[in-house]
């Protein structure tokens, strides 16, 4: 069994509306030293797996697939073998 | 025979019933709903994927809708020359299934946008416009993300292939800056495919049919796709 952690980010060509919106507010609290803000998504989950390369594979192809639009997006991932979910 | 339109509803698609109030009452033809569970698209000669939030939009709008049961026979169908029309949320989940190029992002000043709009008809030969007598056409828009993006190479390919069937204009017809209500790119509200079967549109002509309304250029959009079945 592994864990999986996928996170997905705004290609930096890609305008990030989200991402100025919250750096707008990080100015008006005061944080000025804060620049470039993207804001990108974070996903979790298990994969009944018993070999790592197997496990990656379906990742890879879950993230590809469905949860990132290639277009504008670019997704990085992690596995960690755990016991159990 | 009428020609009947199939209109695919999803968990939350939202304009699904005004679709079928304009194809059907307004217009007179043939409409029926098509479940998104569904494997059949029931002997439909046009398909509408409406506007809405299927799914809740989560993840990406229009991202989990093209994995519907249905969608697989909608495919079929677009891909073996059938006329499909995706409207607002529907045009998203055409991008995301790749029958048309590009992606939606978040309009540029973040706000969901409710209005008329002017349009210019870039390309009045299509199967989506050939009734349209006017070069400028007011609908509605109403959407958060319907700012349309796509790689340089893309948007030279779409505009040499005449793809570019829409875009947003002044009441005097100019593309310019001001006219552009989310940031897409060139001011485009909608495109066709290579293949001129599948269009793509952010804002709504089912909301521009019934006169009571007011406004009734959406009208010319189903028109036109009518007449170019009854020419095949």
């Amino acid at each position: 069994m592994y864990k999986a952690t996928v996170i997905i980010k705004t290609r930096p060509d890609i305008l990030d509306p989200q991402g100025k919106a919250a750096e707008q507010g990080a100015k008006l609290l005061g944080f000025t030293n804060v620049s470039k803000t993207r804001i990108g998504k974070y996903v979790e989950f298990f994969v009944n797996s018993s070999n790592r390369s197997d496990a990656e594979s379906e990742v890879k192809e879950y993230s590809e697939k469905l949860l990132s639009n290639p277009i504008m997006e670019d997704f990085e991932f992690e596995l960690e073998e755990v016991n159990e979910a | 025979m009428k020609p009947k339109f199939g209109i695919v509803e999803f968990p939350g698609s939202n304009c699904d019933h005004d679709a079928y109030y304009a194809v059907k009452k307004v217009l007179g033809y043939d409409a029926e709903f098509l479940w998104h569970k569904e494997t059949s698209i029931k002997n439909s000669d046009v398909i509408i994927l409406p506007g809405g939030f299927s799914y809740g939009d989560y993840l990406r709008t229009g991202a989990i809708a093209q994995f519907s049961p249905v969608m697989e026979e909608v495919v079929n169908f677009a891909n073996n020359g059938g006329i499909v029309i995706g409207i607002c949320n529907g045009f998203q989940v055409l991008l995301e299934l790749g029958l048309l190029p590009g992606v939606m992002i978040q309009n540029e000043k973040l706000k969901f946008i409710c209005k008329d709009v002017f349009l210019k008809v870039n390309n009045r030969e299509t199967t989506f416009t050939n009734k349209i007598d006017k070069e400028i056409i007011k609908i509605p828009i109403a959407h958060g993300e319907g700012n349309y993006f796509a790689d340089d190479e893309t948007l030279k390919s779409l505009k040499a292939n005449n793809q570019i069937v829409f875009e947003y204009v002044n009441e005097n017809g100019d593309v310019d800056e001001k006219s552009n209500p989310n940031g897409s790119k060139l001011n485009i509200a909608g495109i066709i495919n290579k293949q001129g079967n599948v269009l793509g549109m952010m804002p709504h002509p089912e909301r521009a049919c019934d006169s009571i309304l007011g406004n009734t250029d959406g009208q010319q959009i189903f028109n036109s796709i009518v007449s170019s079945l009854e020419l095949v």
